[in-house]
């Protein structure tokens, strides 16, 4: 029976999540320079509309509806057929379509995280085939095997909001992007400067903000679980942009801002799988770890020298393994972790973890390989000096510079 | 006639100006420049990139004034902009072939 309490929630924490994906585009706008910023912003904005028709095409069908093999869904739902206003399989208090529109969110935020590690020289008509071919093919999958019904939910790996299926998958499509799109010209040898982190700062705090929606909607009801979740969600995120500038401070003299909401983002990304099996004290480990990891992640990045642009791998990829990880050890509330007695469960988050590593850096990189030498990735050197904004989209996003 | 610039540290300028105006000049241009000197310039830090930042911003000040009161308008943005450390500035001194007032028409020192 839907309960309207369950469904005004799940409305609200729907859209918070929807808000989620601007709030990436202003804190990647302000991370690269100026003559880039509506380029960036655009490749997180338009997933808002690309991935909402592919999902009602076939994405939330083959990512939910039944199972082949435990691997992907079918084609039964395809249109969102049979996908309406009574209470659906996956919740019996809020209507079907709700869950699906709750569920197409995330599907919209996973590719536009994935556009900071090749910002600023990506052209935009590959980029949107990018986004349909990596959706249908790494991300419905992914999805499917731990939510959908799929093998890695059966086996019993444990992700609250996604923190495999969004994070480690996207991190990973990440690093690959990078390698083989390969470094921005200039880097190393010039300076490129974020030009507005204002517009990160806002960025980060509209995520932040939308997060709770992301991790506390993800008990799809409105209850107490719901509200562990949003309290972890918190206390994690504030240890972690906390440990990120205490890390900055040690090792490079000063505290920085970028460092602060940058930290902030780690541990949104590393509480996401753990947001509801978890206590609020290991909230505050799991985010304390995850800024100092993320941050000895991006010097180390600096060190081997591969252009992640605004360091998606880093963030993402190391905070969601992290995430993934730690669930498995801190596990407390509805579930058990190593540290609580269940050395079992922490070696299912590797299996999961590792699955979807393996998987979405095979499948990311033919993706990337076929585009690279059919219609090419990268803009032209002239266009990249040039820049996205008016080489793509013929405007600037400044009047006065 | 003189034209007298002078490259100063941006928190002087308000000092500069009302030490000049003491002295009567009657106008000033000022501009908002970035350049470098023996003065080092600093570094910023953005997550793991360490950039040397080498341009520092000043203000150049631009002052046109009749040759006699040269030496009276030197005097007094030293006095004014001098903090004793290094990045204080250079004082630039020019002769001035001519000054015209656009609205009138004046030239030379009338024009001043």
């Amino acid at each position: 029976m839907i309960s309207s309490g369950d469904t005004a929630w799940m409305l609200v924490a729907t859209a918070l999540v929807m808000l989620m994906t601007p709030g990436l585009s202003l804190f990647y706008g302000g991370l690269v320079r100026s003559k880039n910023v509506l380029g960036t912003m655009m490749q997180s904005f338009i997933c808002l509309g690309l991935v909402s028709v592919l999902w009602i095409a076939y994405g939330y069908s083959l990512a939910f509806c039944g199972d082949a093999g435990g691997v992907i869904g079918t084609f039964r739902w395809v249109g969102l057929k049979g996908v309406g206003i009574d209470a659906g399989p996956y919740s019996d208090t809020i209507p079907h379509l709700l869950f699906a529109a709750f569920q197409l969110m995330f599907a919209i935020i996973t590719p536009a995280l994935i556009t900071g590690a090749f910002a600023e020289r990506m052209k935009f008509s590959v980029f949107l085939l990018f986004v349909i071919l990596w959706s249908t093919f790494v991300y419905l999958p992914v999805c499917h095997w731990v939510w959908g019904g799929g093998w890695l939910g059966r086996l019993g790996a444990l992700d609250f909001a996604g923190g495999t299926v969004i994070h480690v998958n996207s991190g990973t499509a990440a690093l690959m992007a990078v390698l083989v799109i390969g470094r921005r010209k200039g880097y190393k040898t010039q300076p490129i400067y974020p030009h507005n982190l204002p517009l990160t700062v806002l960025g980060a705090s509209l995520l932040w903000f939308g997060w709770f929606g992301f991790n506390a909607g993800s008990a799809l009801a409105a209850n107490g679980t719901a509200t562990l979740a949003f309290f972890t969600t918190q206390v994690a995120t504030g240890t972690a942009a906390l440990s990120w500038i205490l890390a900055e401070k040690i090792i490079r003299g000063k505290p920085t801002t970028l460092g602060a909401v940058s930290g902030a983002v780690a541990g949104l990304v590393a509480i996401t799988p753990a947001a509801g099996f978890v206590g609020p004290v290991s909230a505050i480990i799991i985010g304390f770890v995850a800024g100092i990891l993320c941050y000895l992640a991006v010097l180390l990045k600096e060190r081997i020298g591969y252009d992640d642009s605004l360091d998606v791998v880093a963030v993402h990829g190391i905070g969601g393994l992290w995430g993934a990880l730690a669930t498995g050890l801190f596990a407390s509330v509805g579930a058990s972790g190593l540290f609580f007695g269940n050395a079992h469960q922490f070696f299912v988050q590797i299996i999961g973890a590792g699955s979807a590593i393996i998987y979405s850096g095979i499948v990311t990189t033919i993706i990337l390989l076929v585009l690279k030498y059919t219609v090419g990735l990268r803009v032209s050197e002239e266009e990249e000096i040039q820049g996205l904004d008016v080489s793509q989209h013929n405007e600037s996003g400044y009047a006065i510079r | 006639m003189k034209k007298i610039e002078a490259i100063i540290k941006p928190f002087k300028l308000d000092e500069v100006k009302e030490e000049l105006q003491t002295l009567g000049i009657t106008g000033m241009t000022v501009t908002e420049v970035k350049g470098f000197g023996r003065q080092k310039g600093h570094k910023e830090v953005y997550r793991g990139a360490e950039y040397q930042v080498d341009f520092i911003p000043k203000i150049k000040i631009e002052i046109i004034v009749p040759s006699a009161m040269e030496d009276g308008v030197v005097q007094g943005i030293l006095r004014s902009a001098k903090t004793g450390k290094i990045g204080d500035g250079k004082i630039f001194i020019s002769a001035l072939e001519e000054v015209v007032r656009i609205r009138t028409g004046e030239t030379g020192d009338d024009a001043v």
